[in-house]
């Protein structure tokens, strides 16, 4: 009887377990599918290397200093209540501001310049262009504190032979605040440089011939042709470039450490200063924490407009 | 009904009485658990120094069957500092980790009390360094165990020859290396007065001393001694901000005076800053333990020669010299506690403390005075003595910016470097007096919170 009942039923287990194989099949064989399977490494990196960190610093900043106690937004209260928190957020936006700017502006220049080279001569030179980004950031900041050493600096000493004054390039505050930004620019410039170069070639042809039987010269078709082509890059270029330059560490924590009188301290360096060497590290999570409002605001604006000029030109 | 004799207050005295025989108890070794155990130590500059260390634990693991092993981590970028801080959050890693100034106090919470290993200690060699006590001994427990290794104070490091051809001053007469010859007349001419007129006599010369005014912690240390010495306090031990005060107004008066025969570029230096400076042979005198004087001799002799070091000058309240005692702490998730105590115990015996001593040319300074006695100091060259004074001598009191506070509150004082961005913005940035204080009123509230 029971050999019956099975016999009767194998038939129809084996065709459901074929159903259930085609179903399979064609769920595996689904695009969306594959892209998922693809990009789960990915994304399980994100979330373990940047969601939660980034979850667990909001969590910390809402702890006390023995992070014992929850304090709500205590900490970013206290912060406010402080003037050198103060001089560090004025510093951190006149550093990320200006080195986004000049690095925009330089790598617009220099993407044009080599644009304009004959094929031959433009690889040797974006190859060039491209080490300052390529060499390790701690590395060639080191090799920058060398050059604007306090006491045996190699630009003094050139200067000093050419009959000038030594210049305190990491001694008076606002020297110091220019030789970081220096730095800064000088390590940032080449993926403007990259990006605007890539979008350059995108280009098409067609509309500078058009500008030109128009009678455009080269500044009205830079203005009218290219400026507008590039509009969708530049945005998004200068958005991640400000988002890594307000983290910006390195660069400051090797050349100055925040000093003289805390005036080059940017986010990250004040918030290792707080965290690490003076133990309060729900402070210092809330010092690197608060930026994130304003930029992730300033991403969905930059972001939305280039998700709008992309449709106009679709 | 039968009551019971045991009341409240019993329990009380009988808790109270075995708390204090538990903690006044000697050692007694738990070491035969065996197991392995390992440490993560401060990364020692002085070539070879590290291996003092390792044959000591390497030596003392053979003896109780104990697998050691040592993670050096140097302190460059602060990497030993992530490391604690990485471990304390994660709850698992080294058994034992040397930890540099504050971080007993950053990490007090996660640190298993060694009262019965330091109690052994200071039993065994008497007192201890009031600085280790402050950092170390939190409410009635201590949580570190003092270093030998990498732990420093940071007197005066002068040019024998600059002072005496443009100053007049024959250092060596005034400190010579013996404690038993010290004249209190001689030394008590040794005062901040007469360090200023030399300093400006060696500014003239073309030599003028290098005291860093960074925010690094020599910095830090040489202003909080000079702080001291002038008897300013930034907040004391009820939470009271003291700074606004005569004292604090005539330290920065003389500190005016004496920042303008620096280098200009001393307001950028970090802690190697000041030992180029005298590397180099520029300088006449900076405020170091003998590393300058260790990388002098190898790199740069003729000045190493001419390298004495001595006790701080001397202020209307008393001479100070900056200390930075270094700890070991066992973590509280530590798996070999008895052995890691053992060990600490074994690695700090007159012995022990002798070879390491001796493998940092000197550069290495326990926390008790008793072993200020060692060999090493007496014979390090040249020229010979050099360092004899290294180790606080005559009327030479430790101390470390931020103490009366509370230790909370000093950690944040000192490693924001409340004290020298006071003095910077006074002496380089001319702001005024009452603004600076104010400043100071200010940052040191803030410090309050913690």
């Amino acid at each position: 009887m029971v050999d019956a009942v099975q016999r009767t039923w194998a038939p129809g287990l084996a065709g459901e377990r074929g159903a259930q194989r085609r179903g399979l099949h064609r769920f595996v064989r689904r695009r969306s599918t594959i892209a998922f399977v693809m990009c789960l490494p990915l994304i399980v990196i994100i979330a373990g290397l940047v969601a939660y960190p980034a979850l667990y610093s909001i969590y910390l900043s809402l702890l006390n200093k023995a992070q014992t106690r929850f304090i709500g937004l205590g900490n970013f209260t206290f912060l406010l209540s402080r003037d050198v928190f103060w001089m560090v957020v004025w510093q951190s936006a006149v550093f990320a501001l200006s080195a986004v700017f000049f690095k925009a502006l330089i790598g617009l220049i220099t993407a044009h310049l080599i644009n304009n080279l004959p094929t031959k001569g433009q690889r040797k030179w974006r190859g060039m262009l491209l080490v300052p980004w390529v060499i390790p950031l701690a590395l060639s900041s080191l090799g920058w504190w060398w050059l604007f050493d306090p006491t045996h600096s190699a630009f003094n000493w050139l200067i000093k032979l050419f009959g000038g004054d030594e210049i305190p390039w990491l001694s008076d505050p606002y020297w110091a605040r220019f030789s970081v930004i220096l730095v800064n620019v000088w390590y940032g410039a080449p993926f403007f440089l990259i990006m605007y170069l890539a979008a350059l070639k995108s280009v098409p042809e067609q509309l500078y011939e058009a500008a030109a039987i128009d009678g455009a010269n080269a500044w009205q078709r830079f203005l009218h042709v290219t400026l507008p082509m590039m509009r969708n890059i530049i945005a998004i270029t200068v958005l991640f470039s400000l988002i890594v330059t307000f983290a910006n560490f390195d660069i400051v924590q090797i050349m100055t450490a925040g000093g003289p009188r805390n005036m080059t301290h940017v986010f990250a360096t004040y918030a290792f200063m707080l965290g690490i060497r003076s133990g309060d590290i729900p402070l210092g999570a809330s010092v690197s924490l608060f930026m994130f409002p304003i930029l992730a605001i300033a991403a969905v604006f930059i972001l939305r407009g280039v998700r709008r000029r992309g449709r106009e030109i679709g | 009904m039968r009551r019971s004799n045991l009341t409240r207050r019993h329990v009380l005295k009988t808790a109270a009485l075995g708390s204090a025989a538990l903690i006044t108890a000697p050692y007694v070794s738990g070491v035969h658990a065996a197991g392995s155990l390992t440490l993560g130590c401060w990364d020692h500059w002085v070539p070879g120094a590290n291996n003092a260390l390792t044959k000591l634990c390497t030596q003392w693991g053979e003896k109780n069957k104990v697998d050691v092993h040592i993670d050096y981590i140097t302190s460059q970028g602060e990497k030993d500092k992530l490391t604690a801080a990485a471990e304390a959050q994660a709850g698992t890693g080294h058994d034992i980790m040397s930890h540099r100034d504050w971080n007993i106090q950053v990490h007090q919470r996660v640190l298993e009390p060694v009262d019965d290993v330091v109690n052994q200690l200071i039993k065994t060699h008497g007192e201890i360094s009031p600085v280790a006590e402050y950092l170390a001994h939190i409410k009635g427990t201590w949580r570190g165990v003092p270093t030998t290794v990498g732990a420093q104070v940071k007197p005066c490091a002068s040019r024998l020859d600059l002072y005496k051809e443009h100053a007049g001053i024959d250092l060596r007469d005034m400190f010579p290396a013996d404690e038993a010859k010290y004249d209190k007349a001689k030394t008590d001419k040794w005062d901040w007065d007469l360090y200023l007129s030399s300093a400006e006599k060696l500014f003239k010369a073309g030599y003028p001393v290098g005291l860093p005014m960074g925010q690094a912690s020599d910095a830090v240390d040489w202003v909080g001694a000079l702080f001291n010495s002038f008897g300013v306090v930034m907040v004391d031990d009820k939470d009271n901000i003291k700074i606004d005060s005569p004292e604090t107004r005539q330290a920065l008066e003389y500190l005016k005076k004496l920042m303008a025969v620096n280098p200009p570029e001393v307001y950028a230096w970090d802690d190697a800053g000041n030992n180029r400076w005298l590397i180099s042979g520029k300088g006449s005198g900076i405020m170091n333990p003998p590393s300058a004087w260790a990388v002098a001799k190898r790199d740069n002799i003729k000045v190493a020669e001419q390298v004495w070091h001595h006790p701080m000058p001397k202020g209307p309240k008393g001479r100070f010299v900056g200390q930075l005692p270094q700890f070991y702490g066992v973590w509280q998730f530590s798996k070999n506690k008895s052995a890691a105590k053992d060990l600490l115990l074994h690695i700090s015996q007159r012995e022990a403390v002798a070879q390491l001593v001796d493998a940092s040319y000197g550069y290495d300074l326990p926390s008790f005075k008793s072993l200020y006695d060692l060999e090493t100091w007496k014979k390090v060259e040249p020229p010979l003595g050099t360092a004899y004074s290294y180790p606080p001598r005559g009327d030479e009191v430790t101390s470390i910016a931020g103490r009366p506070a509370r230790p909370e509150v000093g950690a944040q004082i000192y490693n924001q470097a409340i004290n020298t961005v006071m003095v910077a913005k006074f002496t380089q940035g001319n702001e005024k007096l009452d603004d600076v204080i104010k400043w100071a009123s200010n940052e040191l509230e803030g410090t309050l919170r913690a």
